[in-house]
């Protein structure tokens, strides 16, 4: 899960890790508010779940509350690839000496948290490893013993020389580890970390990852999603417990097991079509979720055929077979269907089909071939079904 | 042959008492694996489809002799379960829970290793020895004994192509469920070193999918260190960057991961990367008909493209499986977890 970086600074704040005073604001009278309260320039800062903010636009400087007015109503309600900003963050400017980097992120195949630290910071790291990877100084922890403080210190004097600057960043890189933790966090990252012309150290920007896997132990975090940064669709998945990731096709996908849902939305594509969505209604096969599945399916305009590949194992054939004429009952659903269901109860399932007039294949490849054709057909060619 | 588990394996199950665990239990003991035990916590002394319960795994191994342990416990206890197990002198783990914190794993990790055990999972089927023994969630009817090693990320996709295997006549010597999560305990690579020294196993598949760069790593031994050949499939050629596909390992982050990488990686260590899984048996026969003339040395034997349109271009199950369907056979009473 991802948080804004306003919500970020706020742990980072409650963690002991300076960051410049600043507030969320949802409209440009609250951010004049803010800025006037401040009574020295701000920096108007777009909240959206994407990189490249300033590059877009969407981080400008105001000199007085009055810019920050018309700066505000600027970027509220801008476009960033593709997502709308909603919220600003209201921040006092800041004099930057230096702009380095610190990050921290799990290493899947040293199976370690690994910090990374640049004297190259304000950019995208991504950019300064392909670049000039020798400015990126990493270390792997040991996840049992954790970080040492002389080791958060060797990787302080990779960015600065002068020791008051050193001992401010071992204690944000030491305080960083504790709140990567503490939070169950998958990534945290200050970029840039920042000197000012007093000798301080400071976190100009945040960002911070939450497993989602940890999330049970963390309320306050689950409290902290933005909904209107979700797609709608994608949240009742969630709350339905699919998983469920929108693409652009127009073969809706019902399957059962994350690997084999990408596989067969990786054949739609191989037999020439074009997948609408990925959809894994898991390893369990409750009716409901056949039904929560098909609902969230057939609101997406450009869906003109269904498929649904479920191979039976833990999962009941019969389940997802009753959950398939429950949704068709109740949906009525206009688009062709065309349902592959092997292995437990696969009988009981064909006779629980015979209810409802759907097409049906006996393997992968033929189920995925057969949605292509049906999603070929003209809507008014489908033979007066509407 | 087979690797990790055979019918001398002892299994205990950790959370015998539960919907999964009772169910799983059960399912494994009518497939003939040796479930010597059951542990909950204040549920010892009663028995579970005939199999003793007992309070701790250290209890349960001192009176049973089990050397395996397989864990049905929701998330927030199942990471307890692994020490616990490890603890108790277990020497192979296997958490089929799916929701573990991928930082909770970091640390188990490190502990397992300490101990000398080995951890399958977390997020994962299984695996399964036809004949011999089922530890996890795999359904035994696709299954049949043979030749061919099974390694993969996944679940029902492995399922696909196991059936895909058993329907084309290939059997299976033991296959295996690593898990879709970021941190697991057994990798790919890991498997490849025991299938390459069981001497039962003549060829392996190895299904993997979008995210971190496990499948190179493995691609890299095949190539400098495996005698065996090695049949693939990655699945999420599809998926958009930055969205996690189901399972908390596959996402493609910072432009790595992709299938693209993965698929490229194989075919350079001369790893054929089937289009769909029911294409995998007969990249198997190819790679072990080049094994019989000795042509090994070869380069990567190429798949007979699938028709793209009209009639599929894989051949239709053989005889010994015609017919039959997974899951199909008369007992056909599987509950659903």
């Amino acid at each position: 899960m991802k948080i804004h970086e306003y919500q970020a600074k706020d742990i980072f704040a409650a963690n002991g890790i300076p960051v410049p005073k600043g507030q969320m604001a949802a409209s440009a009278a609250e951010a004049v508010a803010i800025a006037e309260s401040f009574g020295r320039p701000v920096m108007i800062k777009a909240q959206v779940h994407v990189g490249g903010r300033g590059k877009a636009g969407g981080i400008q400087y105001a000199e007085n509350a009055e810019a920050a007015r018309v700066w505000a109503q600027k970027i509220i309600g801008m476009d960033i690839k593709g997502l709308t900003v909603k919220k600003v963050l209201v921040t006092e400017a800041a004099d930057i000496v230096s702009e380095s980097y610190v990050g921290i992120i799990i290493d899947r195949a040293q199976k370690k948290p690994v910090i990374m630290v640049s004297p190259a910071g304000g950019i995208d790291i991504e950019e300064v490893a392909a670049k000039t990877p020798e400015k990126i100084f990493k270390l792997a922890v040991d996840p049992i013993i954790g970080l040492k403080s002389y080791q958060a210190r060797d990787l302080a004097m990779k960015l600065y020389s002068d020791f008051n600057l050193v001992r401010q960043a071992t204690d944000i890189i030491m305080k960083l580890y504790d709140t990567y933790w503490k939070i169950d966090a998958s990534l945290v990252e200050i970029n840039p970390l920042i000197t000012t012309p007093n000798g301080k150290v400071v976190a100009l920007d945040a960002k911070i990852n939450i497993d989602d896997n940890g999330l049970y132990r963390h309320k306050e975090i689950e409290g902290l999603r933005d909904l209107d940064a979700e797609d709608p669709s994608e949240m009742e998945a969630r709350d339905g417990d699919l998983s469920f990731v929108k693409l652009s096709g127009n073969i809706g996908c019902i399957v059962n097991g994350a690997g084999l849902a990408m596989a067969t939305m990786d054949l739609v594509k191989f037999y020439g079509g074009d997948p609408a969505n990925f959809l894994d209604i898991g390893g369990s096969s409750n009716p409901q979720k056949v039904l929560t599945a098909m609902g969230i399916i057939l609101r997406d305009s450009n869906v003109r055929a269904i498929l649904i590949n479920i191979f039976g194992g833990i999962t009941r054939c019969d389940d997802v077979a009753n959950g398939i004429v429950m949704a068709y009952e109740q949906l009525k659903p206009e688009v062709p269907i065309v349902v592959r269901l092997t292995g437990t109860n696969e009988d009981k399932a064909k006779i629980i089909l015979k209810k409802v007039h759907l097409e049906s294949a006996d393997t992968l490849d033929n189920v995925v071939k057969k949605a292509i054709a049906l999603a070929e057909i003209e809507p008014a060619a489908a033979g007066g079904e509407k | 042959m087979s690797i990790l588990i055979n019918k001398k394996t002892k299994v205990v199950v950790q959370g015998i008492t539960g919907r999964d665990g009772s169910f799983h239990a059960d399912q494994m003991k009518k497939y003939g694996t040796n479930v010597v035990g059951g542990v909950t916590p204040g549920k010892g002394g009663t028995t579970i489809s005939g199999i003793p319960v007992f309070n701790t795994v250290a209890e349960a191994a001192a009176k049973t002799g089990a050397n395996t342990s397989v864990i049905y416990v929701p998330p927030a206890f199942s990471i307890d379960a692994v020490y616990e197990a490890v603890d108790a002198g277990i020497k192979l783990v296997v958490c089929i829970t799916e929701g573990v914190p991928a930082n909770d794993m970091l640390k188990v990790y490190e502990y397992v290793k300490s101990k000398g055990a080995r951890l399958i999972g977390p997020n994962c089927p299984g695996l399964i020895s036809p004949g011999e023994s089922k530890v996890g969630i795999m359904p035994g009817t696709i299954v049949a004994k043979g030749p061919v090693g099974v390694v993969s990320r996944s679940g029902t996709l492995t399922y696909e192509a196991i059936w895909a295997l058993t329907s084309a006549g290939i059997g299976q010597t033991t296959c295996i469920g690593i898990g879709g999560d970021q941190i697991i305990g057994t990798n790919f690579l890991d498997v490849l070193e025991m299938f390459e020294a069981d001497p039962a196993t003549k060829a392996v598949v190895m299904i993997g999918e979008i995210g971190g760069n496990d499948e190179e790593m493995a691609a890299r031994y095949v190539k400098t260190k495996m005698t065996k050949p090695v049949v693939g499939f990655i699945a999420g050629r599809m998926a958009p960057p930055g969205k996690r596909m189901g399972h908390a390992g596959a996402i493609i982050s910072g432009g790595s991961g992709t299938a693209k990488d993965k698929i490229e990686a194989l075919n350079k260590a001369g790893i054929p990367v089937a289009d769909s899984p029911t294409q995998i048996p007969q990249l198997i026969k190819q790679k072990m008909a080049g094994i019989k003339k000795g042509l090994k040395a070869k380069p990567a034997a190429k798949a007979k493209p699938l028709k793209k349109s009209g009639k599929m271009a894989v051949k239709k199950p053989n005889k010994t499986a015609s017919g039959k369907v997974p899951g199909k056979t008369k007992k056909g009473g599987q509950k659903r977890s």
